[in-house]
């Protein structure tokens, strides 16, 4: 963790906050939240039901866009006051894999092209892209499934292609939606002990929002948000 | 990576159904302009058949097709007199309805001289008129053949050999009698109507009249001045071959015409509400994965590509489907269907035209859909 630190943060989150609608409508789901997270490191977004997790992990992903604050990722300023960058899709595609609660693996491709579809967005050839998907898949210990269909894979099969997909274009920030809430505890410590290599092994930062009281333990540090507000965290 | 092809390969059976579908409805449309080249070629047919110049018909009408024409039989030989005439023929029409072995025969009755022009361009079995009387050629589509036997009037008639592709404007097949057969079955009395008439002092009557002249013009002669001489006798009315064409395409078919033409126009935009709709609920159904696809990065272009390319893929396939439909079954429609390539790559136009207008409502869905959808449960 000390190691981690040296380095800068992947993702950096300042003051950020975000209101919908104005006046007597107007709801504030993050008020001046600021938090960072660091290569290796698997932490956690942990609140009641409208506590704001999902609005900061779609601010980190450039999917919802802040009203004020800052946001940096893998050390590059990309919201301050305004998005910086117009291509937010190609960010995504470039930064951040993302991991679902469902793991929303496209239904007419099976496991391989699942994968390699990122691959293909990011314009690598066929080949290569097809490479690279079967290695992952591999990595991931779910190599003899690369032909299946998603309607064929077991939740615990289909949450590791949904893994590989997101770790397709080597991007250093991983973020993930409840990854473990469709699985039983056994397949939760297996996806939960991926992330972890994955963190590790390419230096990522993993950022997971989870309800999940059983895999709490395997968190590096777990943010605790109230009211859109980020209270005291521990690790 | 195509993901319009591996969707459609994924759903294969219901895309299939749901280009059946379509395909149906631009058979339709396909047989619609089919019906009507099919009219327009059947009211040409007539026309078009004794190969001639000049028609001649009664003063002041447009016949004997649009209107109906009387002329004194001998006409002819005035006509055949004409500088720059090669041949002249005494023709008549007449609808008639019989029975042939239990079975109604709606038949359009052609009369003309052998010998002379007027008479069917080929024979496609037996032969052709040989005596004066009680022969007839039918067409193919009477379902007569030769050999039959068919009562018309108070005679009975002998087919002795078949045409092809001759019908009347209204669809009926048509019948070459000789013009003394037909003259009589046109003109005749019956014998208690002849009685009367005798009874009331009249005369028999004559049969001697047809409903029109044909001529042929000479090679180094004017159709247009053979026009010009026949119309200065007040009795007759003279046109050129394209003038009597364009009176049955702008009169006989015109409301026919513009009838299956609106039909077709609102068919066409029924076929492309339904390929909205359908793409529309196409992208309904796949809004979690275009919602993923934005998440993980693909651009707008991608997820337009999936839809513009599934409703191309839909539109020439349903297309395709159609027009094999019709091509196999246009001989079993009771009127002629004509299918020209020229309708059919228009038709194939205006279908992809549709089909890139119809899936801009699924473009624009799609590309409303908030990549966060992904998210959460």
């Amino acid at each position: 963790m000390s190691t981690a630190k040296q380095q800068a943060p992947l993702v950096s989150v300042g003051d950020v906050s975000k209101h919908f609608g104005e006046g007597s409508t107007r709801v504030d789901a993050l008020r001046e939240v600021s938090l960072e997270v660091y290569p290796g490191e698997v932490v956690a977004l942990l609140g009641p039901s409208g506590s704001g997790k999902t609005t900061l992990l779609n601010v980190i992903g450039c999917i919802t866009e802040p009203s004020s604050g800052r946001v940096s990722l893998d050390t590059e300023l990309v919201y301050d006051g305004r998005w910086l960058r117009d291509d937010l899709r190609k960010l995504r595609l470039e930064k951040i894999g993302f991991i679902f609660q469902f793991h929303n693996l496209l239904p007419f491709l099976n496991s391989k092209d699942n994968v390699a579809v990122v691959l293909s967005l990011a314009e690598f050839d066929a080949d290569a892209a097809s490479r690279r998907a079967v290695e992952l898949l591999d990595y991931l210990e779910v190599g003899h499934r690369k032909d299946a269909m998603p309607a064929k894979l077991s939740g615990g099969e289909a949450q590791r292609v949904a893994i590989a997909r997101a770790l397709a274009n080597k991007p250093r920030i991983i973020l993930a939606d409840e990854p473990t809430a469709a699985l039983d505890s056994q397949r939760a410590g297996i996806v939960m002990d991926l992330l972890r290599k994955v963190a590790e092994e390419q230096q990522a930062a993993v950022l997971a929002v989870t309800h999940d009281e059983k895999i709490f333990n395997r968190f590096d540090h777990i943010f605790h948000l109230r009211d859109g507000r980020l209270e005291a965290g521990h690790g | 990576m195509n993901l319009a092809y591996r969707d459609i390969r994924h759903n294969l059976g219901r895309f299939l159904l749901t280009c059946f579908g379509l395909s149906l409805l631009l058979g339709v449309v396909l047989s619609m302009i089919g019906i009507y080249r099919g009219l327009v070629e059947d009211a040409l047919t007539l026309v078009r058949t004794p190969g001639v110049d000049v028609w001649v018909v009664e003063s002041g009408t447009r016949g004997p097709f649009a209107e109906s024409s009387r002329i004194p039989g001998d006409t002819r030989e005035a006509i055949a007199r004409l500088h720059g005439v090669s041949a002249a023929g005494s023709i008549t029409y007449q609808s008639i309805e019989t029975r042939h072995e239990g079975v109604k025969l709606r038949l359009y009755v052609v009369g003309y001289e052998p010998g002379r022009p007027g008479g069917p361009d080929r024979i496609i079995a037996g032969r052709a008129l040989g005596r004066s009387h009680y022969e007839m050629l039918a067409d193919r589509r009477t379902g007569l053949k030769p050999g039959d036997r068919v009562t018309l009037g108070r005679d009975t008639f002998t087919v002795v050999g078949l045409t092809d592709g001759q019908v009347s404007s209204g669809g009926d097949p048509v019948i070459y009698l000789t013009l003394k057969d037909s003259q009589q079955l046109q003109f005749e009395l019956a014998p208690p109507a002849a009685r009367r008439e005798m009874a009331r002092g009249a005369g028999p009557g004559t049969t001697d009249t047809v409903n029109a002249i044909v001529a042929r013009v000479r090679p180094n002669a004017s159709a247009d001045t053979v026009v010009e001489t026949v119309q200065r006798w007040k009795h007759l009315a003279a046109m050129t071959q394209a003038g009597q064409e364009i009176i049955l395409t702008r009169s006989v078919v015109e409301r026919a015409r513009k009838q299956i033409g609106l039909f077709t126009a609102i068919l066409l935009v029924v076929s492309a509400v339904i390929i909205a709709l359908i793409l529309y609920t196409m992208t309904m159904d796949k809004i979690r994965e275009i919602a993923t696809l934005k998440l993980i990065g693909a651009p707008d272009r991608t997820i337009i590509g999936l839809i513009l390319q599934q409703a191309l893929a839909m539109g020439v396939i349903g297309f395709g489907f159609g027009a094999l439909l019709i091509i196999t079954i246009k001989d079993y429609f009771p009127r002629r269907v004509v299918l020209q390539p020229e309708d059919g790559l228009a038709l194939a136009a205006a279908v992809i035209v549709v089909c890139v207008i119809s899936s801009g409502l699924g473009v624009r869905l799609a590309l409303k859909v908030d990549p966060a959808t992904a998210l959460g449960g």
